[in-house]
């Protein structure tokens, strides 16, 4: 796979993470060589494996549809690096 | 503008519905669903999305979806995964929303719409996916920052996608109403869209008439109620024809709908564009559905309004508009069933409920199941009607005030005590009948003579001296065989 300046801008937009221009070379260039690294899976015949997704065999395990209050507003608002008295606060975010 | 201009094109519409179920608790979390409480009070660990956290499956979300998927003829997968759909926003803590991608747990599918005059449309679905609700951003409280509530993060969704079927604001208007009305006939959803229980999202492009290929669409949102699906539409046919008829092109954007000023703006171009980089959820365990299952499901499944709109018309002779009304919520068929049952005079009892039950709900600002009459108790105001013992105008206007005041009192109690009953009795409206001809016996030679308008008088001489308790149609026949010779 070809890892080039525009893929660093498509993923640091995704990922909302700014970079120096200078530093992309360096950026572009480790992550060529982390993706050549995994390509060599590639040398494996999957052919008609399914894809493994979940690390047990388990089905339908699921819960009642029951109220458990395990947190009070408090301890959710506890850990926030801002907050006021009900609320989270963070940038002003307009969606655009 | 020339009309024909926008007779050339055809509009093409698909519609997504958000359906936001009421269960008890979250989607993938033990956290109260419900709506209201004090801000971020309606959470867990799960929902915060702290890290270590393992979300699980709610049953009821795996049941609501088979009922919505059977009430509306879709396929039931057998093998469900989850998948995370990737963005970053800050009323989404995990960083992704839990829902399905590749294996929705319906597919295929109809709704039926019917328009104004009764003529009904097959609208084909695509699918129908579980997933979660973000929480909410509040903006404009305060001036430096975004506010953050996540009571809603987690609540159980149902995604509807609709084959781009519909091919007008009025059809995407009648889709969106039938869809309410069934999600509230299956009660797994309240259908609010001004509150955003239900929220729509519409796909419109326009096309020269006889061509094959869709033309570039471009995607509404923020269309709070019906009638706003429906203005929101029609802005979106307009102003795409528009653009194409003066040589422009559609950008394939994203747009939001303003309410006030009735048109579209642009909320995110096509170069905005998100991708959301799915991959499947390792930490959800697939849900297997087999066929038991869906059988006990399809076993709750109440009769639907389609059904009985049917049975109405057709079985009970009811008109369209009747049937109509008395099928539009789930409370007000109940209560009409349960009428039914104690009375075969169908007409008599549909009026009842759209008469002055209705008027009495809205005066009351009540809704049905609050009405304080009980079914058999207003079906013996029916059978007192029929029997001739009171008047229709009589029952609506007398008797039915008392009986919603008191909760015990028969209707043929109330029109006793209140000397309402009308006297049917041949011998005493003979005497009534003597006394009114004998009071005018002039003219009774006109009325003999030919004027037989007369008669009116005659009756409301014999209403008069009865107290309005006759029973006119027999007082009518009685008067006329008097009269006769």
């Amino acid at each position: 796979m070809k890892i080039d300046k525009d893929t660093v801008d498509k993923l640091s937009t995704l990922a909302k993470l700014e970079f120096e221009n200078e530093a992309k070379d360096g950026i572009v260039n480790d992550l060529s060589r982390i993706i050549t690294f995994i390509e060599k899976l590639n040398e494996l015949d999957t052919e008609g494996v399914e894809p493994l997704i979940y690390m047990s065999d388990e089905v339908n395990v699921m819960r009642d549809d029951e109220v458990r209050v395990e947190i009070t507003q408090d301890q959710a608002l506890k850990n926030a690096p801002e907050k006021d008295s009900d609320y989270f606060r963070v940038h002003k975010v307009i969606d655009n | 503008m020339n009309e024909t201009i926008y007779d050339k094109y055809e509009p093409v519409i698909g519609l997504e519905i958000h359906i936001q179920l009421n269960t008890k608790s979250k989607a993938y979390s033990s956290d109260s669903a419900s709506y209201g409480g004090m801000p971020n009070s309606h959470v867990s660990p799960i929902s915060l999305g702290h890290p270590g956290t393992l979300p699980m499956v709610n049953k009821q979300v795996v049941e609501n979806a088979v009922l919505l998927g059977l009430a509306l003829h879709c396929d039931i997968r057998e093998v469900n995964g989850y998948a995370r759909k990737n963005y970053f926003y800050a009323d989404l803590p995990k960083g992704y929303q839990i829902t399905q991608d590749t294996t929705p747990i319906c597919t295929g599918g109809y709704l039926t719409i019917k328009d104004k005059n009764g003529a009904e449309k097959q609208v084909s679905l695509t699918r129908i996916h579980m997933e979660e609700d973000a929480g909410k951003s509040i903006h404009d409280v305060d001036p430096f920052a975004s506010l953050i509530d996540l009571n809603r993060a987690g609540v159980p969704l149902l995604e509807v996608v609709s084959e781009p079927e519909l091919r007008s604001g009025e059809e995407a208007f009648q889709y969106v109403t039938e869809m309410r009305k069934l999600v509230k006939y299956l009660d797994i959803c309240d259908g609010n869209l001004e509150e955003g229980s239900m929220r729509c999202d519409a796909n419109v492009s326009v096309r020269l008439k006889g061509d094959t290929k869709l033309g570039k669409r471009c995607e509404v949102k923020n269309m709070n109620s019906m009638r706003n699906v429906q203005r929101a539409i029609e802005y979106e046919i307009k102003r795409q024809i528009d653009e194409l008829e003066s040589g422009g092109s559609i950008s394939q954007d994203t747009r939001s709908f303003d309410a006030v000023a009735g048109t579209t703006f642009v909320m995110r171009s096509k170069e905005m564009a998100n991708d959301y980089r799915y991959f499947p959820e390792p930490d959800l365990p697939p849900i297997i559905i087999k066929e038991a299952y869906i059988n006990t499901v399809r076993a709750k499944l109440p009769t639907l309004p389609d059904a009985l709109f049917k049975q109405y018309v057709s079985e009970y002779h009811l008109s369209v508009y009747d049937a109509t009304v008395l099928t539009d919520a789930k409370e007000v068929s109940d209560y009409f069933n349960e009428l039914i049952k104690h009375t075969t005079n169908y007409k008599s009892a549909a009026n009842m409920v759209m008469g002055p039950i209705k008027s009495y709900l809205n005066e009351m600002a009540i809704e049905m199941v609050d009405f304080p009459v009980s079914a058999s108790r207003m079906a013996s105001l029916i059978v007192l009607i029929e029997e001739g013992k009171i008047s229709h105008s009589v029952a609506v206007q007398k008797v039915f005030p008392e009986m919603v005041l008191s909760s015990d009192k028969t209707p043929l109690a109330i029109a006793e005590t209140m000397n309402l009953i009308q006297e049917s009795d041949d011998h005493a409206l003979k005497e009534f009948i003597e006394q009114a001809l004998s009071k005018y016996p002039d003219k009774v030679l006109e009325y003999k003579a030919g004027k037989i308008g007369l008669i009116g008088l005659f009756m409301g001489e014999v209403m008069k001296l009865s107290k309005g308790k006759a029973d006119p149609k027999v007082a009518n026949k009685l008067l006329i065989e008097a009269l006769a010779y």
